[in-house]
């Protein structure tokens, strides 16, 4: 018993330091003090400043750069990657391993290494960069991720409900739709939402693809604010939004997962 | 067209071919134009005379071993924080709510570079210096989750039975613990270095933000030069840089391919 | 009637998986509305036949034909037949009712048969109202069950079924044989069943197709098959049995333990060896008396629910003797056969046999590895030659490293007074070992054989 009252407690004081920082942001988004840990008194007035239109017109477009850059690099890297599986998964030991390793190099290697390998592409191609390369940029480093959670849906399928398909009368292309689409589904959504994630909290790969014709994600607009000196007051009104939007979603999600298995 | 070519194109092998075609692009060339940059000069001509421009550097090769420094003490205090926690969130005994482990991952769904200045305006809060402590914890904080994740679903999968034959085998806790679980979670320990390791020695922007830019660490380095249009030299740090991430995942790759040898089957 | 017409025919059909022969020349008629069970041990072949007939994958040789068409090419969703798999592969995404209804849904049915026919098919393996039940909730027996009906209720011409109650306890499998011979028996379509296990076998078929290393060992009614083993592999897979060796003296008379026993079988010439059988069942045991042809002592005895099974050694060959009568262990008995319960078998080979090569006057090549043997004289080096080794000459080693090759023990023949191992050597090839010594299957062991045992013959075209 004293061990488990020792083991909550280590649990919720590294909570409570994970969070902290988060907890700040959130309770100085009422407050209208131009610096961050300045109090001035309860206001709301950041959050209407952030959503009257005009006012913080940057930042809404960054906020709307970053949402549709990670949805289009999160469905083309969801096509490609669950393609790539399948094919992946249908070939012999010593080209799977080759593939293997080629799809492991953007996990493994750092950000900046692959934001700097693909701007000296940009650059070598003399292609002009914005939102076509970062978009590009993202579905390169997303794609890795899809693949691997892909990959293990197709490895632990019965072999034979594919062959069962078949020998019920449905042709090769019905059987992938009716039956092996199905089984990695789950998979192909978690690839989905890891893409999603990692598009939009990526930094490093896009300052290096983003180009400077004046395009902002999220991201780079937080970085260039931070370097001018502060943030914009409206980051956490806007951060607080974000974190309470994902908290809820990932607490619906869990709950109808918890949901779906006592089923 | 030869026939196997042919044959290779009808069958559901082909299907690699978009992939493979987009991985030679944005992944293979761009990793052969660094090594091309980091041995060539502004003109293009062969030459050693970015290396050896690093070599000479005093500054930069400081620079680069502090980033190793301080990389590892993040791992460090990433394992010893995290492994705890993550044995705690595995173990049926201690905690019973998947919603706990949720609430771990949950931060890194809030931009790294929100959570980072969070963490300055926490320092500012209590009013620590904005120094290498403050990188280390900001970098711990940042990275933490990166080191529960994978040793909590190792320990996870991990049967049971073999804590309960150790136990029955005679051993006392302790004994169960360092022979028993900490060998079997070895996968995952390795994979969360991994994870936490290869962001912290590349980072460059937390390390800014951080300490208000008084500490470079080689991350921003490599970024000043490409930034500032040294791109063969960049590129040779680059290059620098990958050849230690490569080192690092060879060290701790151990063959865990145990994929059940299903290709040609459909 | 057409009874007697073939519904499937395959003929000479060889499969290689790259360097492996997965099957050699397989020739066989399946009748239309027969039950035949395609019978062997892992790895004999015996799925990949099956595999080929539904279509999963393509002969190497040879050509399949059913009902007269020629399919060997056909890809499997063309072809009249269905299969039932060994773990179910029922879709795990759908729900019984879309399972059983995939194949009728994909030949456009109209809605309304579908509904009927699914009813139907639920009904014939006695799960009504499991329509709406999702597949993972249903036990094993349940699911195979789900899995046999969406078979059938395509209304194949042949039923295919890959050891469809491997997975199942053995209740459940006794079950679920009776209910399988009914539905055989109502639906009238034929069923081709592959099984390893020899029970199963001889319970459910009307044909028995026992296989072996690839190639058809046996074709014949269950009673054929037992009664009547063709070699020494299908009389110790079917059943027990006593297997010695033995010597055809003249028609009619075998002898084996020393001893010589009137038989029932001819045409074997004269001082032939040969395989005997006796079927644990058919040997007399009693107190000794004039009546023994042999006597010997109780080694073992256990109950085994309706008999006891015995093992009684014999002037040095130990024979298992199945009895209601129980004898102590240690008790003198005495053993006697009828003339027609001896089976007589020709032997395969009666010693080793390779192709090799003399390297020099005292070296000759072959199994891929050279060995040194007594001078040969008359012949040039490089001539090719027929090695023979005899079985009990063939030493095997524990540790790997000490024989010249290696190889694999892949099937033991106990033989009363010795083992008979096939053991198959890296070099793709069978050596096949007589030896007192105990070795399981699968053991990894050293191969050496020497100079003295190696007989090097000219070949003679």
């Amino acid at each position: 018993m004293v061990k488990k009252i020792f083991a909550q407690a280590y649990l919720w004081i590294l909570l409570l330091l994970l969070y902290s920082p988060i907890v700040i942001i959130v309770i100085y988004s009422f407050t209208e003090a131009k610096v961050l840990g300045n109090w001035t008194g309860f206001s709301t007035k950041l959050y209407t400043s952030l959503f009257t239109t005009g006012t913080h017109h940057s930042l809404m477009n960054a906020l709307i750069n970053t949402i549709t850059i990670a949805l289009l690099a999160a469905t083309a890297s969801t096509l490609l990657g669950s393609v790539a599986a399948i094919g992946i998964f249908n070939l012999k030991s010593r080209s799977r391993k080759a593939i293997s390793f080629v799809n492991s190099i953007p996990v493994l290697n750092g950000d900046i290494i692959t934001g700097i390998s693909l701007f000296l592409l940009f650059v070598s191609l003399g292609i002009t960069q914005g939102y076509t390369t970062v978009v590009l940029a993202h579905i390169t480093f997303c794609t890795p991720y899809v693949v691997l959670s892909v990959l293990p849906r197709l490895k632990q399928m019965n072999p034979n409900i594919y062959e069962a398909a078949l020998d019920l009368g449905a042709t090769p292309m019905q059987a992938l739709w009716k039956v092996i689409v199905p089984e990695i589904r789950p998979g192909m959504i978690s690839g989905f939402m890891l893409a999603l994630t990692l598009s939009i909290d990526d930094f490093a790969v896009t300052v290096f693809t983003i180009g400077n014709q004046g395009l902002e994600t999220l991201s780079t607009y937080i970085y260039a604010d931070a370097r001018k000196g502060g943030l914009t007051p409206e980051l956490r009104p806007l951060s607080a939004i974000i974190f309470v939007v994902v908290l809820a979603l990932l607490i619906v999600i869990n709950y109808r997962a918890g949901k779906a298995k006592k089923k | 067209m030869n026939k196997r070519f042919l044959v290779f194109l009808s069958s559901r092998k082909s299907w690699t071919l978009p992939y493979i075609i987009f991985s030679a692009i944005f992944v293979v060339i761009p990793l052969f134009l660094i090594v091309v940059y980091a041995f060539t000069d502004d003109n293009g001509h062969l030459t050693l005379a970015n290396f050896q421009k690093f070599f000479e550097h005093p500054e930069a090769i400081n620079t680069f071993v502090y980033s190793i420094g301080i990389a590892i003490i993040t791992t460090l205090v990433c394992l010893l924080l995290g492994y705890p926690a993550a044995w705690i969130l595995s173990n049926s005994k201690l905690n019973r709510s998947k919603t706990m482990v949720v609430l771990f991952i949950l931060p890194m769904w809030v931009n790294i570079l929100v959570r980072t200045l969070a963490t300055v305006a926490l320092f500012d809060f209590f009013s620590i210096p904005l120094g290498e402590g403050a990188l280390i914890f900001g970098m711990v904080y940042n990275f933490v989750p990166f080191m529960i994740y994978p040793i909590y679903n190792t320990l996870q999968k991990m049967d049971h039975s073999y804590i309960e034959a150790a136990q029955d085998l005679g051993a006392n806790p302790l004994q169960v613990f360092l022979k028993a679980v900490l060998p079997l979670s070895m996968p995952g320990v390795m994979s969360g270095i991994m994870m936490v390791f290869m962001p912290t020695i590349s980072t460059f922007a937390i390390a800014e933000l951080l300490t208000m830019n008084n500490i470079k660490l080689f991350g921003t380095t490599i970024q000043e030069n490409i930034n500032n249009s040294m791109w063969n030299y960049g590129a040779a740090l680059s290059l620098i840089m990958l050849l230690l991430i490569a080192a690092t995942s060879l060290f701790s790759t151990d063959d865990k391919d145990n994929s059940n040898e299903g290709g040609g089957l459909w | 009637m057409q009874e007697d017409k073939s519904i499937i025919e395959v003929s000479h059909v060889s499969k290689y998986f790259g360097e492996k022969t997965a099957l050699d020349d397989v020739t066989l008629n399946v009748k239309k509305g027969e039950f035949v069970t395609i019978l062997g041990p892992s790895g004999c072949g015996k799925t990949t036949l099956l595999r080929l007939i539904a279509g999963f994958q393509t002969a190497s040789e040879g050509e399949i034909r059913i009902s007269g068409k020629e399919i060997t090419q056909t890809p499997p969703h063309k072809r009249p037949v269905n299969t039932v798999f060994q773990k179910y592969a029922l879709f795990p995404h759908l729900n019984v009712y879309d399972n059983i209804a995939f194949g009728l849904k994909l030949k456009k049915t109209p809605k309304q048969t579908i509904g009927k026919k699914v009813k139907a098919a639920l009904k014939m393996v006695g799960m009504t109202d499991y329509e709406y039940r999702d597949v993972d909730s249903l036990s094993g027996g349940q699911q195979q069950r789900v899995a046999i009906a969406r078979a059938i209720v395509n209304e194949p011409e042949v039923l295919l079924l890959d050891e469809p109650l491997a997975a199942l306890d053995l209740k459940m499998r006794k079950d679920m044989q009776m209910e399988l011979k009914e539905m055989h028996k109502s639906l009238g379509i034929t069923f081709v069943y592959v099984t390893h296990d020899q029970e199963e076998a001889l319970t459910l078929s009307d044909t028995i197709v026992v296989m072996s290393e690839g190639k058809i060992q046996q074709i014949g009614t269950p009673i054929d098959i037992y009664n009547e083993p063709i070699n020494s592999f299908v009389a110790d897979f079917i059943g027990e049995s006593n297997i010695l060796n033995g010597k055809m003296i003249h028609d009619k008379l075998v002898r084996f333990c020393g001893t010589e026993f009137e038989c029932v079988d001819e045409g074997f010439g004269e001082n032939v060896p040969v395989d005997v059988v006796i079927r644990p069942e058919d040997l007399y045991i009693f107190p000794v008396s004039d009546m023994a042809q042999l006597t010997g002592v109780v080694q073992t005895s256990i109950f085994k629910g309706v008999h006891y099974e015995m093992t009684v050694l014999c002037g040095g060959y130990e024979f298992l003797v199945q009895d209601y009568h129980h004898f102590e262990v240690g008790a003198e008995v005495g053993l006697l056969v009828k003339p027609f319960d001896i089976h007589i078998m020709k032997k395969e080979r009666i010693c080793n046999t390779f192709e090799g090569k003399l390297l020099d006057a005292t070296h000759v090549e072959f199994l891929g590895c050279s060995f040194e043997c007594a001078p040969v004289e008359g012949m040039e080096p490089d001539t090719n030659v027929k090695v023979e080794v005899d079985f009990d000459k063939v030493i095997l080693q524990d540790n790997e490293e000490d024989g010249t090759l290696t190889g694999e023990v892949k099937f033991i023949l106990y033989k009363g007074d010795h083992y008979h191992l096939t053991v198959f050597s890296d070099w793709d090839e069978n050596v096949f070992v007589d030896t007192n010594d105990v070795w399981d299957d699968g053991d990894r062991v050293g191969i050496t054989i020497p100079p003295d045992a190696i007989r090097v013959i000219k070949i003679t075209d």
